[in-house]
């Protein structure tokens, strides 16, 4: 019962209850919005273009006068696939080569270390604008997704190596070895398992990073024009929005992106906090203050 | 290259080697002047592999394609403007459009960049892609680097600040307020100053380098102050949204490093807390930022190319941005390979200062 544990971290648990209202959000969102609601994110409606929030439209209509709640829901739908899909290729990519070099060690280690260097050094960014400029338009939201998993994967290897490395001459890997198991299964049955909560939270930045991604391709006009995303909301409202006062278009998906990213950053915080005791004593003393201090009131 | 000692990552990151460094081998006798050439002969030796790569990606992103892409392109240009024999030439050689064989098609391509000959701008038709870039490259280089150094430096400072006494004072404002801006994603930020400094207050420009309006570009007294004008905003804009995560990186190294022992022993002999702060803790706790310099550099040049959009900024970004809107493979690629070449450089130089300053760097080689 008590083997899926949270960790005793007010940072993490509030991080990880805005990934589950999202994940909420995503999962029954769009039906919600469409069967009880009865709002549609792509019905065109030219009597209503840009209007302000209302109580008929509440977060207001775009250029086209469709509904923004409804794109913004389904947006969240769209954009947290693309996340998961990317993050999963790009953890995976960064696991398996990861490791991999870690483990089988000399020339192999040294081409992987040198090609992830290589593509940890060259900007994301623009690589990705590159590739998304010239698949614009084909196919769907996992298209996107699957240009950015594959361009954004250098930096966690180069965290899974270090830590894999750490575990090579471990006892139990000797162990596994002297029982004549194969590299590969060493690798997925004995490395990989060791380093689950590790690559669990990789997975998770790797997520949010990509829906950052996602908003920054579609920003500079990138992006998939055929999907309803984040990105795309933000790509519509066009890149002055705020100072030209139409407000609700932008604002919305970008506070939500903001939110996201803001919980992966208390996220971060606590598992810092948590792997590293030395800043643990600091929340620790600063929360002791704190109840002193709030004691003292009462 | 066979990695005999390993290395370890612990959390904090205090045993990372830059990006370029391979695995290490068992530290040899070689040390001193001697070692550090060994140092910046292998840096050099790993950039220009990373600079072939980025051009030889160039080369065949576009190739590699499925589908008729340059079809599809001279036909998504001609519902807007009319397209010249030269351009559908040029247009066709950028996807391998022609009988050569692949090889004789990259020498042909490494050829041309050696000469700077990036082919025709269809956006600035007709303008060489080299003459737009530039036009643009000079206000980036200028306002991307004078700001990413400048956030460094600042940010690195404060993170010391807010070390030294963490969870107290200055810290308890400093870390979640970065935290909290380190979540937006950069074109927020510049928006959101663009409303109110530009918008609500008036006290700067909201968009354009200088005042395109009553001005040409001159070396003289009114245009040297307008395009300093004009680039405080983003300037401000960009140093606020990468502060942040310079500022909390600095602070968790700075903690981690206040509880070594030799800084308990410097305090035990009596030098003054300004002493062991600056030359014991935070000489220590910086390395990890400095090599932390080289792998964000990428990610703060990719937020700077999205504030240079809000803001028109005649920069590399913006340039960018009108190369995607109006389909102009040509200056795209070009500008990818400028950016990434930049990017390149920069690492190269982060690099090489890492290995002045920590001569366990120079020592692993």
């Amino acid at each position: 019962m008590n083997r899926l544990r949270l960790p005793d971290s007010t940072k993490v648990r509030v991080g990880l209850m805005i990934f589950g209202f999202f994940v909420l959000v995503a999962l029954v969102g769009p039906t919600l919005v469409t069967h009880v609601f009865g709002l549609s994110a792509t019905e065109l409606d030219v009597e209503h273009l840009r209007e302000a929030p209302s109580s008929a439209h509440w977060l207001g209509t775009d250029k086209n006068g469709r509904d923004l709640l409804a794109r913004l829901v389904v947006g969240t739908r769209t954009s947290l696939q693309i996340g998961l899909f990317a993050g999963l290729i790009a953890t995976g990519l960064a696991t398996l080569l990861g490791i991999a070099g870690a483990y089988i060690g000399g020339r192999t280690d040294a081409f992987l270390t040198a090609f992830t260097n290589i593509f940890l050094v060259i900007p994301g960014l623009p690589l990705l604008i590159i590739v998304g400029s010239y698949v614009k338009g084909r196919g769907g939201w996992w298209v996107t997704a699957l240009i950015i998993g594959l361009t954004s994967w250098a930096g966690g290897a180069r965290q899974k190596r270090a830590q894999a490395l750490s575990l090579r001459n471990r006892d139990f890997v000797t162990a596994t070895e002297m029982l004549g198991e194969s590299r590969r299964r060493v690798i997925v049955f004995e490395l990989v398992p060791h380093l689950a909560p590790l690559i669990a939270a990789s997975l998770l930045f790797s997520v949010v990073g990509a829906i950052f991604a996602e908003a920054g391709l579609a920003f500079i006009g990138a992006g998939n024009p055929s999907i309803i995303s984040w990105g795309m909301l933000i790509n519509e409202a066009g890149p002055n929005a705020l100072f030209n006062g139409e407000w609700w278009t932008f604002v919305p998906p970008a506070a939500c992106i903001a939110l996201l990213g803001t919980a992966a950053g208390l996220i971060n915080f606590g598992i810092d906090e948590i792997s590293n005791p030395r800043l643990r004593m600091v929340a620790r003393k600063a929360s002791t203050r704190l109840t002193a201090v709030t004691g003292a009131k009462r | 290259m066979t990695s005999s000692v390993e290395v370890v990552d612990s959390g904090g990151g205090s045993a990372v080697p830059p990006p370029g460094a391979e695995p290490l081998a068992s530290p040899g006798p070689k040390r001193g002047r001697r070692s550090s050439w060994v140092y910046v002969a292998r840096r050099v030796r790993f950039y220009l592999v990373a600079t072939w790569v980025a051009i030889t990606l160039n080369f065949f992103i576009p190739r590699l394609m499925p589908g008729d892409p340059a079809g599809a392109i001279i036909e998504n240009l001609r519902r807007t403007q009319t397209v010249s024999a030269e351009q559908v030439r040029a247009i066709q050689r950028l996807f391998g459009g022609s009988d050569d064989p692949l090889w004789r098609q990259y020498f042909g391509y490494l050829n041309q960049l050696a000469h700077g000959d990036f082919g025709i701008s269809t956006a600035f038709y007709p303008t060489p892609v080299s003459e737009v870039i530039g036009s643009g490259i000079w206000w980036t280089l200028g306002l991307v680097g004078t700001t990413t150094i400048l956030a460094f430096l600042l940010g690195t400072g404060l993170g010391i600040l807010a070390g030294r006494r963490p969870g107290r004072g200055f810290d308890a404002i400093a870390a979640p307020l970065s935290t909290f801006i380190g979540a937006l994603p950069f074109f927020a930020v510049a928006q959101l100053l663009q409303l109110f400094l530009a918008g609500k207050l008036g006290w700067f420009p909201d968009i354009h380098g200088y005042d395109v309006d009553n001005l040409v570009p001159a070396f003289d007294l009114y245009f040297v102050p307008s395009v300093i004008h004009h680039a405080l905003l983003p300037a401000f804009t960009i140093i606020a949204g990468s502060i942040g995560g310079w500022l909390l990186g600095m602070r968790n190294m700075m903690i981690t490093t206040i509880s070594e022992d030799y800084v308990l022993l410097a305090e035990a002999k009596g030098l003054s807390p300004r002493r062991v702060m600056t030359q014991y803790a935070a000489r220590n706790a910086i390395l990890p930022s400095v090599t932390g310099l080289a792998v964000s550099l990428g990610f703060v040049v990719g937020g700077s190319l999205l504030a240079e959009v809000v803001f028109a900024y005649p920069g590399v970004g913006y340039l960018f941005y009108q190369s995607v809107t109006s389909v102009d493979y040509q200056l795209m690629q070009a500008l990818f390979l400028i950016i990434s070449l930049s990017v390149l450089a920069a690492n190269f130089i982060a690099d090489s200062v890492y290995g002045l300053i920590d001569p366990r760097a120079r020592e692993d080689v």
